[in-house]
């Protein structure tokens, strides 16, 4: 029983997972496009997926929202293919498609039975560099992004919230800037906008094809030769260097009262190092730490001392850490007050459960269990090859590699409690987080709400 | 007693291109029935149970408690407090998932092969000793009533109270399942254990496993594990009769956007008709880009991010209900949008083309469904409980393909009318109000 709550914005939930090496085979064409084939023979369907190495971080300064503009606008044709007609298409081969948008990625999927994979790529490969738009389609499409933002942020104030406490988080770095655009930057993002990143990114040196499912692998790569292996490249690809973090200083606290809120509570997130290709220890221990401290609202160090028993002061607890990212990510926490409670005094109480287990260290019992868990999650990951393929998607734009993918399952295992602690206290700094309260009215900040 | 298992039947229906999933009835020695398929490809199994009736059964003046009993079977069993039990649990690295929907109790387990009897020992304590402490009550609760509270303010969930208190009144389909602040705040330790008592039991069970596991092994497991179930639960409810005429609720709520939720009444699942209605309502207002509604409202003028409509079949009462959000100043202009649509579809029908290309899509999908243990449990145990038969999967696309364009303008000049459809608009909309 978990209250409806809007955590960190993150288009898709990824776990932690990793197929088994014999089952994943890479290859790159000469255009420079990588691809990861993941078989899994059950059934005789696949996922076929392209990947760009772009997202919302990369866009250009006052076109906030415009990576996700494109997504949307890719449905509208080529010289070959109608406006609208791809997504037909898929639906008359009874397969399902649509795409995705994040920080550090643009995704495009289509799931069908495996002998329509030749066509899926071939239409793939063709909007990849001969998108056609016109101006009423971009007008119309614009219109959709606006409402899609009125719907997923401005009608929920715990989006609208979560906007905000991104922006005080990253001073600098593009992480700050959300997804779908800023309201008034997206609703002035125009087809020129749209066309000249498309040009620049869009292009196999800049892609993942990851195809998942009842396939051969070199069966996969000939039709991909044939059908991605003529698309020319972008020369001369900058590296993608985004804007830096400056020390931070002083502790960001911010609030926020509306009264469409039901439920106020505690978030904080700290700025926290995110999987490094070759070097994901720390990220291992910070997954593992999210865990102990509040991955289960029954077992973990924030829902027994806070959820449990007479004084307790919560609702509902959690701590949350996603280490696939291309730049620094975030760990946080958020604590759901039980109605007597104030805001000022759930941040309390949970900085208190924080000191103390910075003093007493990991209890081995949980972290025994913790480990368990996290090497069954494998298991169950493998009985979802369309989730496998998001995990490679997500971790190759995000700057690993397939062997740091397939080695993450160790890598977990490998974490001792005392990495976990220095872990812990390297991120647990206030002087390194943004805090923040939502409530209903402001007097909640103080007062039971 | 000796062991016997019983395989009334194996069905294997063909995918496109080359593989089957056999679908295996077992009958455990005890008499407990459940469909199978073996894949023994993957180390572990997932078990899909459900049992019939669900928060619909909540006594008149309890409602939510059927919820919050669903809540509490796993926080506390047998020797094991809530702690305690989660510990087990998780040291197996096994996931169980209890949920109480109007209709039924679902229960969802998935578990290693090796160490499965643990595992399932565990899960027979939560169905047999749930202990309902006191504090493990107390603190359920509190997370009950903060999602109440929460869906207060959801513009969603008001949306489909406003319509479901106004379509059936008094019934179970008319109140949230959750219940109120003050009928859970009422709600006692017996009523609990009552609840318990009455809703899982042996008369209304429906079972699917899918995954590493033999029939012969699920057999024995489902004696161990639902055999000691009452074996009547409590009676179930009566028909929701409609009590909801065409027109126009508007609920105030403070938002840039209103969010409409509308429909009127549906068509039975075992209708003769039923999938001339389907392919009908996809045609209308399917997910897809390519319906009609996404075509008018989204794509040719950009008033909203999405629309969809879907038939709701349940046990008490039939539905049409469709849903989208747009902003204030557009949302009239929707609404009218969706009822032209509502009126043209059952006046002229569908094209053949429409027809042809919904058809061709509905019937290649439906294997793609098939795809990962989990997914296949669920939806084996919801063919049972529509009363499918097992070589449903193999028939039901025969079914699609023998609908003709007249049987779909018939249906829809029976089922869609736009005069009787009710909108619940929750937001400020412009030029709208309640009406009648």
């Amino acid at each position: 029983m978990l209250p409806k709550l809007v955590l960190p914005l993150l288009l898709g939930v990824l776990t932690s997972t990793a197929a088994l090496a014999d089952k994943v085979t890479t290859f790159t064409l000469e255009n420079g496009l990588e691809a990861v084939v993941i078989e899994d023979h059950r059934a005789p369907v696949v996922t076929h997926m392209l990947w760009y190495r772009i997202g919302a971080a990369d866009e250009p300064l006052g076109k906030s929202g415009i990576a996700h503009f494109l997504e949307h606008l890719m449905f509208k044709g080529t010289k070959t293919v109608a406006p609208g007609e791809f997504s037909a298409v898929v639906d008359a081969q009874g397969g399902d498609d649509n795409a995705f948008t994040s920080y550090d990625y643009t995704g495009y999927f289509q799931r069908v039975a495996v002998d329509r994979l030749d066509l899926m790529m071939k239409m793939e490969a063709d909007r990849m560099r001969g998108l056609i738009l016109s101006d009423a389609h971009v007008e119309t499409e614009r219109a959709v992004i606006i409402e899609e933002r009125a719907q997923r942020t401005d009608s929920d104030p715990g989006a609208l919230f979560g906007e905000q406490r991104r922006a005080a988080q990253y001073l600098n770095h593009p992480y700050g800037i959300p997804i779908i655009g800023w309201k008034h930057e997206a609703e002035a993002l125009t087809r020129e906008d749209a066309l000249s990143f498309y040009r620049t990114f869009y292009a196999p040196n800049n892609a993942i094809l990851i195809v998942a499912g009842d396939v051969d692998p070199d069966e996969v790569k000939a039709m991909a030769e044939a059908h991605y292996g003529p698309v020319a490249p972008t020369p001369d690809l900058a590296p993608r260097l985004r804007p830096t973090e400056p020390p931070q200083l002083s502790e960001r606290r911010l609030t926020m009262a509306d009264p469409r809120v039901a439920q106020p509570y505690v978030i904080r997130t700290y700025l926290a190092p995110e999987r490094d290709s070759g070097a994901q220890q720390k990220a291992a221990a910070l997954t593992v730490l999210a865990e102990l401290l509040g991955g289960s609202s029954t077992t973990s160090v924030m829902a027994r001392a806070l959820q449990f028993g007479d004084a307790a002061t919560a609702v509902y607890t959690s701590a949350f850490y996603d280490g696939v990212s291309l730049d620094v990510t975030n760990f946080g926490f958020v604590a759901v007050p039980m109605p007597d409670v104030s805001l000022a005094e759930m941040e309390a109480a949970v900085d208190a459960v924080i000191a103390k287990f910075l003093t007493d260290g990991v209890d081995q019992e949980a972290f025994d269990r913790i480990k368990r868990q996290l090497r069954a999650d494998e298991i169950y990951a493998r009985d979802n090859v369309a989730g496998l393929a998001r995990t490679y998607g997500a971790a190759l734009t995000g700057g690993l590699t397939v062997v740091d993918v397939q080695a993450w399952p160790d890598v977990l295992q490998a974490v001792t409690p005392e990495e976990v602690m220095v872990a812990a206290r390297e991120v647990l700094n206030r002087k390194n987080a943004v805090t923040g309260w939502l409530m209903k009215e402001e007097t909640d900040a103080e007062a039971g709400q | 007693m000796m062991m016997r298992l019983v395989f009334a039947a194996l069905v294997a229906f063909a995918l496109p291109a080359q593989a089957e999933i056999p679908i295996q009835a077992v009958k455990s020695p005890g008499g407990i029935t459940a469909w199978l398929v073996e894949d023994h490809g993957i180390p572990f199994t997932a078990l899909e149970i459900r049992v019939r009736g669900g928060t619909s059964l909540d006594p008149v003046d309890q409602r939510g408690v059927v919820n919050l009993m669903t809540a509490l079977i796993e926080e506390g069993a047998g020797d094991l407090d809530a702690q305690g039990f989660a510990n087990a649990r998780d040291a197996l690295a096994a996931q169980f998932r209890f949920e109480a929907g109007m209709d039924g109790i679902g229960i969802s387990a998935q578990f290693l092969t090796e160490n499965r009897d643990e595992a399932m020992d565990l899960l027979l304590l939560a169905l047999t000793e749930p202990r309902f402490d006191p504090d493990a009550v107390e603190r359920v609760r509190g997370q009950v009533l903060a999602n109440i509270r929460s869906n207060m303010k959801d513009p969603d969930t008001i949306a489909a109270r406003q319509f479901n208190r106004m379509a059936f009144g008094a019934h179970p389909y008319g109140s949230s399942g959750d219940g109120t602040e003050e009928s859970v705040a009422g709600l006692s330790r017996a009523d609990i254990l009552a609840a318990f008592k009455g809703t899982l039991s042996r008369d209304r069970l429906y079972v699917a496993a899918t995954g590493d596991i033999t029939a012969q092994e699920l057999g024995l497991l489902l004696d161990k594990l639902l055999g000691n179930l009452p074996a009547k639960g409590l009676p179930a409810p009566k028909r929701a009769d409609w009590a909801l005429n065409g027109g126009v609720t508007v609920v105030d709520f403070p938002s840039p956007q209103s969010l409409v939720y509308f429909g009127h009444q549906g068509i039975k699942r075992d209708d003769p008709d039923f999938f001339a209605a389907f392919i009908l309502n996809e045609i209308l207002g399917g997910g897809r880009f390519s319906a009609r509604l996404m075509t008018e409202v989204r794509d040719k003028r950009g008033l909203t991010y999405g629309i969809g409509t879907y038939l709701a079949p349940q046990d008490y009462a039939e539905m049409v209900l469709g849903q989208f959000s747009s902003a204030n100043g557009t949302t009239a202009e929707a609404i009218a949008i969706v009822k032209a649509e509502w009126a043209r579809i059952a006046s002229e029908g569908v094209t053949e083309a429409e027809l042809a290309a919904t058809k061709t899509y509905l019937t290649g999908s439906y294997p793609l469904r098939f795809d990962g243990n989990a997914r296949i449990a669920r939806i084996l145990v919801g063919m049972q409980t529509e009363g499918l038969p097992i070589d449903y999967a193999q028939s039901r696309n025969a079914l699609i393909e023998a609908v003709t364009s007249s049987d779909v303008a018939r249906v829809a000049k029976r089922l869609l009318n736009p005069d009787a459809l009710h909108f619940v608009v929750v937001g400020q909309p412009e030029g709208l109000q309640t009406n009648p």
